[in-house]
């Protein structure tokens, strides 16, 4: 079993390493969830579009 | 040639129309290192040693001032379209235009300096290489500053954005014109420091005329 | 009928054809960034040993050290697309630079936070004038100037086009300013200051080292492919909003 207080306390340094890793951490979290959110708002609003088009076009058709 | 001088005249005497804009680079640059005394004391030594730094920093942020307008009034007006359509290359209208902000700020800021060195007390020795950097150094801020220009040509909030784009691009003349000053205040040759600079100044003046023309051409479009 | 009004002039272009692609790369780049990053952070934190001279602190390096070479790969990458982009116009390659320029500016800002964090312990002081720092600190402003200069136009091609240029601009004169930049260290310090991640590296370093390196490297991927399809669904979208304005 692992000693996590000494763990933690990186032989003193502890609170210039963890804030490092986390803050490491937080930077790919925040990349990532940042390109995810606006590539699905995107991809969303791609569809709604295309699906408008296509409504318009077969309206159009039916009108001539 | 006789056409990019006459360009260049032309805009030398539009600037000096306005005189205005000939005036407040210089009175930036003045007024702007004066208030370093006031903020850190009139302590002579403390002076001497900040003395370079000072005036070359305000110096890069004096030069930024008129940027923005370097192209703006003929981009605005359809001037620029036609310059582009002339058979002058773009490249050749960059190189006037940088002369002629070169000569409405760099010269004033040289004329201007060694007085700013005198209240600042700059070293006794450091004069002549202050005035060398600075006639080095500020052609290059105006070419570097010209792309700037070029570049955020169209953009909007222009001036901020300029200083943001340009002034991580001025470090390197910065740290040559100042380390250059430095070693002459201690006694030593400045130089390889200017040499240097004066490579950077041979470099500007080949490179920098096809990248604000090739931003140029990218806003005329 | 709309397709056919926009000028795809490349393949990959094509946000379909892209998503294709992507959906091809994606679980490989993913899944190796995932291993690659576990365990990275498993021989960083558990299984390497302290350094004989900084202790634990030395593991901040696991983090700085790869974000400060991301910080500088990606700036060459970006320039790469935008020289790409330039001569042979292709709307990828322009893509590219701006997808990749937070991402950029995400790792000098780690890089620059650790090394702040590392610099503390080591130098006693949160941050210290030395050569690396500082050109990393105006790396950090060359890709804030890019990201700024890039949004900054009503149309978002010359934008992009604007953007290209300044990253040539930018690595023509990175060197140069990291040049100026060890000139002046030199100038102004003593060199008996540690400078962060020495020369002597221990092989038991390197192994946490490289699987970091990758482990970035891989997520870079992995995001950076994410982003171009989110760009190319924007490009997409604009496309499809002027084309019906106009009807």
């Amino acid at each position: 079993m692992i000693d996590f207080t000494t763990f933690f306390s990186m032989g003193g340094y502890g609170a210039y390493v963890w804030p490092a890793y986390g803050l490491t951490a937080l930077a790919f979290a925040g990349m990532l969830g940042w390109t995810l959110l606006t590539l699905k708002s995107r991809r969303r609003e791609e569809q709604a579009l295309s699906a408008a088009g296509r409504n318009k076009r077969s309206r159009r058709g039916v009108k001539s | 040639m006789s056409a990019m001088l006459r360009l260049f005249a032309h805009d030398l005497k539009l600037q000096l129309r306005l005189g205005s804009d000939l005036i407040a680079p210089v009175a930036f640059f003045v007024l702007a290192t004066l208030l370093v005394p006031l903020g850190v004391g009139p302590e002579p030594n403390l002076l001497t040693r900040l003395a370079p730094g000072m005036i070359w920093v305000t110096a890069l942020l004096a030069t930024l001032l008129a940027l923005d307008r370097l192209f703006q009034r003929d981009f605005e007006d359809g001037t620029l379209d036609l310059l582009a359509l002339a058979p002058l290359p773009l490249e050749a209208i960059v190189l006037a235009k940088v002369a002629a902000h070169w000569v409405t700020t760099g010269l004033p800021l040289l004329i201007a300096a060694p007085v700013l060195g005198l209240m600042l007390r700059l070293d006794h020795g450091s004069y002549v290489t202050l005035e060398v950097s600075l006639l080095l150094g500020t052609p290059v801020l105006s070419m570097v500053g010209a792309f700037g220009a070029a570049v955020t040509l169209g953009a909007r909030r222009g001036g901020a954005l300029l200083a943001l784009l340009v002034l991580p691009l001025y470090v390197p003349i910065l740290i040559f014109a100042t380390s250059a000053i430095g070693a002459a205040g201690e006694g030593l040759s400045p130089r390889p420091h200017l040499l240097l600079l004066a490579s950077f100044f041979v470099a500007g003046l080949v490179l920098v005329p096809f990248a604000a023309a090739a931003a140029l051409r990218n806003a005329l479009e | 009928m709309t397709t056919a009004r926009i000028p795809l002039l490349h393949r990959y272009a094509n946000p379909a054809a892209f998503g294709r692609l992507a959906a091809k790369v994606l679980p490989w780049t993913t899944a190796l960034a995932i291993l690659l990053l576990g365990l990275g952070s498993y021989f960083a934190l558990f299984a390497s040993p302290p350094d004989y001279q900084q202790g634990e602190s030395v593991r901040i390096m696991y983090v700085h050290v790869p974000a400060a070479i991301m910080s500088e790969v990606v700036y060459g990458m970006m320039a790469a697309a935008a020289v790409a982009g330039i001569i042979w116009k292709h709307a990828l390659a322009d893509l590219f630079v701006k997808a990749a320029a937070p991402l950029g500016a995400a790792f000098t800002f780690v890089c620059l936070v650790a090394g702040s964090l590392w610099g503390k312990p080591m130098w006693g002081a949160w941050w210290v004038w030395d050569a690396r720092l500082t050109s990393e600190l105006i790396l950090f402003f060359l890709y804030l100037g890019y990201l700024a200069l890039v949004d900054a136009f009503d149309d978002p091609q010359r934008g992009l086009r604007a953007g290209a240029i300044l990253v040539l601009v930018g690595v023509v004169d990175l060197p140069i300013i990291k040049f100026s930049v060890d000139w002046w260290n030199t100038l102004h310090q003593p060199a008996s200051l540690m400078t962060l991640s020495g020369p002597k590296v221990d092989p038991s370093m390197l192994l946490p080292l490289m699987l970091m390196i990758g482990g970035f490297m891989a997520f870079f991927v992995s995001v950076v492919v994410l982003r171009l399809e989110s760009e190319l669904l924007a490009r997409r979208i604009r496309a499809w909003r002027t084309a019906t304005s106009e009807e």
